[in-house]
């Protein structure tokens, strides 16, 4: 059976299954980051003393994946704007570098938490390191799930290309609003564990 | 959304975006570096991480051009965050706990 309304848009909705399917997803992942927020707001004010995030966390490494997040949600929607001009080459190459950037945030993420590791700072340490561990560690899922998308798309799943272009470029738009979220999170996420 | 102008028109906002999201993003680690009172330094944080997270969902997911009903949804969403954000700070500052 074909699913219906992949590329034409619902009339009750306005939207494409798709769209509408990645929104709802989307939703239920804000709350699950906000009760992470709302648990880590309640233990710093409920703490008698609470260390700040850059006496203890690599600031320049944070950084350094700031930057590669951000420029990582560039090369995706730039992924996407290239499946409009109908340039699949260009497509292939940004698609690419969103995965390579997603290599370069893990890769640096892996150095922070191996030193973390190396010098006994563990998520049983104290409540600050629990809830650093749980956040990052969250987020760091959510970025392999989104490599695992883009990277099947930018491989097997490009095929869909030749058959049905427009379908394919709405699966870009939708893995790309998955790839901004995460995106997201880390913006707030960045501030909130290591600068503050 | 469609013709070659438009996309290209997008793709020189979404480079403007780009730059702005690294702008504010030195601001928010030079801030940092001020050593500024926590509520302070709590609030510009959050100003210009709500800027940024701003950017991105209006340009990059183009929530700036998006159907009302994807509106419906995320104000559902984003007023349900604000209770689970809010809520238990009313326990926390309960008088008669307290």
């Amino acid at each position: 059976m074909e699913i219906p309304y992949t590329v034409a848009e619902r009339p009750d909705t306005g939207l494409n299954n798709g769209k509408i399917g990645i929104w709802l997803f989307l939703a239920s992942e804000v709350m699950l980051f906000g009760a992470l927020f709302a648990s880590y707001l309640m233990m710093r004010i409920g703490s008698t003393a609470w260390p700040r995030g850059d006496t203890i966390l690599n600031v320049p490494l944070a950084t350094t994946n700031t930057v590669i997040l951000i420029s990582s949600s560039v090369t995706m929607v730039m992924a996407w704007a290239s499946l409009k001009r109908k340039d699949f080459a260009k497509f292939r190459l940004f698609q690419a570098l969103t995965v390579l950037a997603g290599f370069g945030f893990l890769g640096i993420k892996y150095v922070e938490y191996s030193t973390k590791f190396h010098h006994h700072l563990l998520p049983s340490t104290n409540t600050f390191l629990a809830i650093y561990f749980t956040l990052t560690g969250l987020h760091g899922l959510h970025v392999i799930g989104g490599m695992a998308i883009n990277a099947y798309l930018l491989g097997p799943g490009a095929k869909l290309w030749k058959t049905d272009p427009e379908h394919f470029t709405n699966r870009v738009e939708n893995s790309g609003l998955f790839w901004h979220f995460v995106d997201l999170v880390w913006i707030f996420l960045f501030p909130i564990l290591y600068l503050l | 959304m469609g013709d070659h102008t438009d996309i290209d028109r997008q793709v020189k906002t979404y480079i403007l975006i780009f730059v702005t999201l690294m702008a504010l993003t030195i601001v928010t680690v030079a801030v940092s570096r001020f050593h500024l009172p926590t509520h302070q330094a709590v609030a510009i944080a959050l100003i210009v991480a709500s800027i940024k997270g701003g950017l991105v969902a209006s340009y990059f997911m183009h929530l700036i051009s998006e159907r009302k009903l994807i509106y419906w949804v995320l104000g559902f969403t984003v007023a349900c965050f604000f209770a689970v954000l809010l809520l238990p700070l009313l326990s926390h500052f309960d008088p008669i706990r307290n």
